[in-house]
């Protein structure tokens, strides 16, 4: 499986605007400007290509971090 | 499992009708027509969805009943001879009687006609075309139709730009000796919530406060509006889709590489893209219209047969797989061979002056 430095460099390449140096494993993601639910749906397309699990609304739902979402993904592998 | 085979019946024609009026989804207002979340350009840039047609006026069974004169005419057909008419929709014209009543007597077929309803969506062509095809397999019935789409809504409201209005016709005939249809189905009912209207029904029926507009996802709605979870829908859709082709590949021992064509559900381009990459299928092999029609729910599959492969395909032998998915949740995909198929140009149609309908 992918390191979490890995997973928040992926993580980072679904936003077209936002400095990839503004994302760490500590980041709120729904902080930044550019979140929404639309890229919401490029996470999920990504986790699915990357790590083979369809991650669902509630999912997101339970992280605040881009580390909360690893570690959730992480506990369905 | 719920794998079906139909032999001795084969597809004649389908046609599709759309309003004449084209609404572009560049000049959308964040807040109003899509959430303020996010910009036009980007709902564009996620959703493929360019532009749709929309009417305030023509329902479903209008457009489907344009689409239906039109390959009727075409085909050739006598009406006298059409014995069966299945209209899938969840914009019904009524609560009751089933439009698929009100159609048989508006299409003047024979009073000898077999008609119902099937209150799908995105996966309602492929379950209305099981459910011709097996009213055809015995030859008991020589000549149906499948009328399927979506369009105006019960309640007026701010159209969700995601989705198009769309009817359509399929044709079926008894052919003996034909290939037929190879089908897969599958039903997930705890997902019921991912695309739902809560109110209207006998479980929430209309109150006061189903008009009521409340906050959601930063966009104003009431109750009787359709409410999607949209993460949810997606990553069922990304997952579902390509193990129904599989399925129904293994099942019936074929390679789904060797489809001349595999049509989707039009469900949004994002969402279609990875089911295609999932599936290793050559994009070439895929045709899409949802950057010119939205998500046009049951009609998306013929529309986008008619749409983009009228004058490709028609007089030689073509194997097609569909696979549609949605709304239920629920699913089917449908291996399908064509040849001498009738495809006419999509019907444009109008905004009704005179309302075809119920005058109190």
């Amino acid at each position: 499986m992918k390191t979490l430095e890995e997973f928040v460099a992926l993580f980072a390449e679904q936003f077209d605007e936002t400095d990839a140096s503004e994302f760490a494993p500590e980041t709120d993601f729904r902080e930044l400007d550019e979140w929404s639910s639309l890229i919401g749906l490029s996470i999920i397309a990504m986790v699915d290509e990357e790590f083979g699990i369809a991650l669902k609304g509630n999912d997101f739902r339970q992280a605040t971090t881009i580390s909360d979402l690893y570690e959730i993904i992480k506990s369905k592998q | 499992m719920a794998f079906i085979e139909f032999k001795n019946v084969r597809i004649a024609g389908i046609s599709a009708g759309v309003p004449i009026n084209v609404v572009s989804n560049y000049t959308l207002k964040s807040g109003e027509d899509i959430s303020s979340d996010y910009t036009p350009e980007a709902f564009v840039e996620t959703t493929g969805v360019k532009e749709r047609r929309c009417s305030e006026t023509l329902t479903t069974s209008d457009l489907c009943y344009a689409a239906a004169e039109k390959l009727i005419a075409e085909l050739g057909w006598d009406k006298s001879e059409i014995e069966a008419l299945v209209f899938v929709s969840q914009t019904a014209d009524y609560f009751l009687p089933a439009t698929a009543c009100i159609l048989q007597d508006r299409l003047g077929l024979p009073k000898e006609c077999y008609a119902e309803d099937v209150a799908l969506g995105c996966s309602g062509w492929v379950y209305g075309l099981s459910n011709v095809a097996s009213l055809v397999s015995s030859g008991a019935i020589k000549k149906a139709l499948l009328l399927a789409g979506d369009a105006k809504k019960r309640v007026k409201m701010v159209r969700d730009p995601l989705f198009g209005d769309a009817g359509t016709a399929t044709a079926l005939e008894y052919a003996e000796g034909s290939k037929g249809f190879q089908f897969h189905f599958g039903t997930d009912g705890s997902g019921f919530e991912a695309i739902i209207t809560p109110d209207g029904g006998s479980r929430n029926q209309v109150s006061l406060q189903s008009f009521e507009l409340h906050d959601h996802d930063g966009k104003m709605k009431h109750r009787l509006q359709t409410f999607m979870n949209g993460m949810d829908v997606f990553s069922f859709g990304i997952t579902t889709a390509p193990k129904s082709v599989k399925k129904l590949a293994e099942h019936f021992d074929f390679n789904y590489l060797d489809a001349d064509y595999v049509i989707f559900h039009q469900a949004n381009m994002k969402m279609n893209n990875q089911i295609v990459k999932k599936l290793k299928l050559d994009p070439e092999r895929v045709p899409s219209c949802m950057y010119q029609f939205g998500n046009t729910s049951s009609a998306s599959i013929p529309l986008t047969i008619v749409s983009q492969l009228k004058g490709k395909f028609e007089n030689k032998s073509t194997k097609f797989i569909c696979c549609g998915f949605g709304v239920g949740l629920s699913w089917g995909t449908v291996a399908i061979e064509t040849n001498n198929i009738v495809i006419p140009s999509i019907v444009e149609v109008k905004d009704n002056e005179d309302n075809y309908g119920y005058k109190l």
